[in-house]
This record gives structure tokens, C-alpha cells and sequence, in this order.
């Protein structure tokens, strides 16, 4: 799962960071930054974050990085 | 339908009780007005859908805005011309992208993480208005010695303009915002006034810049050419009203409120943790700014809550009516301050939502704890009947509200 926050989107209204002050935080323009690694136990915070977002700036993904056994993981 | 508008309260708890009428019959109800029919949003999803929606403009040059519609008659020339010197800065009412601009500008000033460094002064601002109070005796006015002034002294010490100057500009957001009845030419003639004030400020620290909101837009955005004087000023004005009158009733309400719910306030004295929920309950709970700035016009024919609403269809969305949507909330009507739901619409929704919004939590939840904490016998004196709301204003809240000690 990945978390994609939309900084040409985003208002600074700080709600996600409110949710989940471990995963996002704002810069100095007052935008977000996703700061934290994302895990499965966090899956409740964040499609609640997303849906609380004022302008919809954040987005869920399933993990598209390759699973364990791909070829690309297994040579890392 | 609704049989006129705006829709008055009654009680100082609850939204006007029609609402809840208008709701159940429909997601959005039509409202004839003095000078013209609009839509009136009544639920949850289709308020926070219409705030959101890029084809919906809320500029008040934007055909069939429905501000137009509350009176019969079309403005003035001398109105027209007073609105058009007032429009500069005041990104409020303005659509993506001349808003974006504007807003992107002051974002930094009101970061969460802006705000998390801010919270000492606010605390500091906050005992000191307290020590004031116990020292003056053992009854005051709570919304003179305290509501209004943790926020004006906040707004005040951001923006860069001298306290001193509170009553002066107090006495003239109350001309602007206060009763519904005021003459509009009064309301003018404040606004005008601080707007003159404003302009010697901005002025003076083009010469002179401090370390503050003014003095950092006038070296890093006026100075750039990226912004105006006049928008300057007005971004200056839109922030010193929008950070007095609305915290500032929430704290007195909240207060009352709180002091009505005495099981409900030990808990939180208790354990402080709780605290943060609980404004967040208050602010969806009272809802003090309704529809007031969710003044809308639709820019395309589009369907909303299967409703065909036409370009050029003006639109309120009912705030106070969102918040106690049973379809969002479970036992609306209850207050529960263990509740910390953070999808109400108090602040509004889209690119418009309150810029402010985590400077008024912190205002609200260090004036509330600190209150009560270092005045546990707080009390009101007298009944919910015989205190002055502002059933008149556009705005909810107390004009005054007697406290002892």
C-alpha cells in the first residue's frame, strides 16, 4: 500500500497530519510531506485521512514496488 | 421548500429547528428570497459536494451569485463601488486560480506545524487575560475580558498590528458583522474604516518591515511585485475579521456549553487528552457559521443529489444542517465530546476550507482547558433564557455572557 499526497492540490489545511501526525507533516510552504514509512496498520488512518482531505489531494495505492521472489526484489 | 431565508434559531443549542424538516424532505430545497429563488443544501454529502466542486464559483461577479438574492434591491452605486475597492486580497471570494495564488501565500503562516510553535504565546496570551480577570475580582464579562480578546490578541501579534488598537477595531468588526438590522451604509462605513487603518499599516511597514505576517508579505511578496498593495491590505483585513469573530464566539459558547455539561467538563479536567475531541464535537456541535460564507453559484448545469441545478442557480449550504445530518453522524443532536469526528463542515470543505482552522483549535482548546483549570468554580450567572444571544447576527454566538467566581 502507498500513500500519494497531491501537493499541487493540497490547501495546508492540515487535516491528515492531524489524523496521522506520524505519516504526514507540512514544509515550510505550509504543504504536505509524507514523512513516515506506510504499513498495513495504518490502513483505517489513512482512507480515513483521504476522505477527511478537503480537496481530495490524497490518494491510496496497492504497493505496485515488486513482492518478494520477483526478480528485481530478489537481486536487491 | 423553505418559506424564506435565512431561517432563525431559537434555541442557542441547536440549528433553527426547521432544518431538520428541510432535510429529511430533500438533499437540496428551494428558497424564494427578496430578490430571487436559491438552493439551500441540506445534508452531508451533498454540502461537502457542492463546497468541492470546481464548476461551482463562489465569486460574488459570478451571474446569479445568491448574496444578490437577500435583498429586493439591486446594490447602490456607491455599494457597487465599495465592494469593488474591497475585493482586492480577499481570496474568500475568489475561484481557483487567482484563489490558489493568494492562499498559497499565507498556507505557511498557518501550517499545523506553524501553529505547534505558536502555542506558547497563545498560552501565555491566554493566563495572562486570566490573571487579569482574577485580579480585577470575581465576575466579569466572559466574552469582553476573555472570548474576545484571546483571539483579537493572537490575530493581533501575527499579523503585525498593535494590540492597542483592539477596541478600535472590535468596536468596528461589531458594526460589520453584528445585527442583521444595521444599516448596510453603517457596515460600509466600519469596514472602510479599518480598511483605511489597515492601509497605514501597510504602508508603514513597507518602510519599516517587523517580524510578522505584514512585514514578511511586504519583503517577500510586495516587494516582488507578486502582490499588490491593495491585495496586501485586503488579505490583511479578511484575516484580522476572520480571526476575531468566529473564535471568539466559539469560546464564549463553548464556555456556556461546557459549564451545562458538568459531568461531561470533570471528565475533561480529568484527563486533559480529551480535549482535543472535544472542540472538534463543539465546533460541529454549535456550527456558528452556517451559510454564510458558503455562498455558491453553479457555472454549469449539473445534477447535485439528483437535483438538476441550472448555470447561473445560486446556493447556500446549510453548515448548521450538514453538521447534524444523521446520515453522517450518529445522534446528531447529542453532544459528545468523546465523538473527535473530524468530517463535520464547521470549517467548511474544498480549497476554501478555513485557512485558520488549526490556529482557532489551539486558540479553542488552550482557552477552554485554561480556563477552567485555573478557575474551577467558574459559573454562569443567570439562565440560557436570559443571556443575549446572537439570534440576530449572521454569525452565532453571545454578546455578552456573565461569569463569577
Amino acid at each position: 500500500m502507498r500513500i500519494i499526497a497531491d501537493r499541487l492540490r493540497c490547501v495546508g489545511a492540515g487535516q491528515c497530519s492531524l489524523v496521522l501526525p506520524e505519516i504526514f507533516d507540512s514544509d515550510d510552504e505550509g504543504l504536505v510531506v509524507v514523512i513516515g514509512e506506510v504499513t498495513e496498520a495504518d490502513a483505517d488512518g489513512l482512507r480515513h485521512a483521504v476522505r477527511i482531505c478537503p480537496v481530495g489531494a490524497l490518494s491510496l495505492r496497492p504497493d505496485s514496488s515488486p513482492a518478494p521472489g520477483t526478480p528485481q526484489a530478489a537481486g536487491r | 421548500m423553505a418559506q424564506g431565508f435565512p431561517l432563525p434559531r431559537n434555541c442557542p443549542f441547536a440549528p433553527p429547528p426547521e432544518y431538520e424538516r428541510l432535510r429529511e424532505e430533500a438533499p437540496l430545497v428551494g428558497a424564494e428570497l427578496p430578490g430571487g429563488r436559491v438552493w439551500l443544501v441540506t445534508r452531508h454529502a451533498e454540502a461537502q459536494q457542492v463546497l468541492s466542486d470546481p464548476r461551482i464559483s463562489t465569486d460574488p461577479a459570478t451571474p446569479g451569485h445568491p448574496m444578490s438574492a437577500l435583498s429586493a434591491k439591486p446594490p447602490s452605486a456607491e455599494e457597487r463601488e465599495a465592494g469593488a475597492r474591497f475585493r482586492a486580497g480577499q481570496f474568500i471570494d475568489m475561484d481557483p486560480p487567482e484563489h490558489d495564488v493568494h492562499r498559497r501565500m499565507l498556507i505557511p503562516e498557518f501550517s499545523v506545524r506553524r501553529v505547534r510553535e505558536m502555542r506558547p504565546d497563545i498560552q501565555h496570551v491566554t493566563d495572562r487575560l486570566i490573571d487579569d480577570m482574577l485580579e480585577q475580582g470575581s465576575s466579569a464579562d466572559l466574552v469582553e475580558a476573555f472570548g474576545l480578546a484571546v483571539p483579537s490578541m493572537v490575530i493581533c501579534r501575527l499579523l503585525g498590528v498593535p494590540y492597542s488598537e483592539h477596541d478600535f477595531f472590535q468596536s468596528r468588526t461589531r458594526r460589520m458583522v453584528g445585527a442583521a438590522g444595521r444599516s448596510q451604509r453603517d457596515a460600509m462605513a466600519a469596514a472602510m474604516e479599518i480598511w483605511d487603518y489597515l492601509d497605514g499599516l501597510v504602508t508603514e511597514a513597507g518602510r519599516n518591515p517587523g517580524d510578522d505576517l505584514i512585514g514578511r508579505l511586504v519583503t517577500t511578496r510586495q516587494a516582488t511585485g507578486e502582490l499588490s498593495h491593495d491585495a496586501l491590505v485586503g488579505m490583511t483585513f479578511l484575516l484580522l475579521l476572520a480571526g476575531h469573530e468566529t473564535t471568539a464566539n466559539m469560546i464564549s459558547l463553548g464556555v456556556l456549553t461546557l459549564l451545562r455539561h458538568p459531568a461531561r467538563l470533570a471528565e475533561l479536567r480529568a484527563a486533559p487528552d480529551g480535549w482535543a475531541p472535544a472542540v472538534e464535537e463543539l465546533l460541529r456541535y454549535h456550527s456558528i457559521v452556517d451559510w454564510v460564507a458558503f455562498d455558491r453559484v453553479a457555472t454549469e448545469d449539473m445534477e447535485i443529489g439528483g437535483q438538476n441545478v441550472r448555470r447561473g442557480e445560486g446556493i447556500f449550504v446549510l453548515g448548521a444542517s450538514a453538521n447534524r445530518d444523521p446520515r453522517a453522524f450518529e445522534r446528531p443532536d447529542e453532544l459528545d465530546l468523546r465523538r473527535g469526528a473530524r468530517n463535520h463542515v464547521a470549517f467548511g470543505y474544498g480549497v476554501h476550507q478555513c485557512l485558520g482552522q488549526n490556529l482557532a483549535r489551539a486558540e479553542l482548546e488552550i482557552a477552554y482547558r485554561t480556563l477552567f483549570e485555573r478557575i474551577p468554580g467558574l459559573r454562569v450567572v443567570g439562565d440560557d433564557d436570559e443571556l443575549p444571544f446572537k439570534y440576530d447576527g449572521v454569525i452565532f454566538g453571545l454578546h455578552a455572557l456573565p461569569v463569577a467566581w
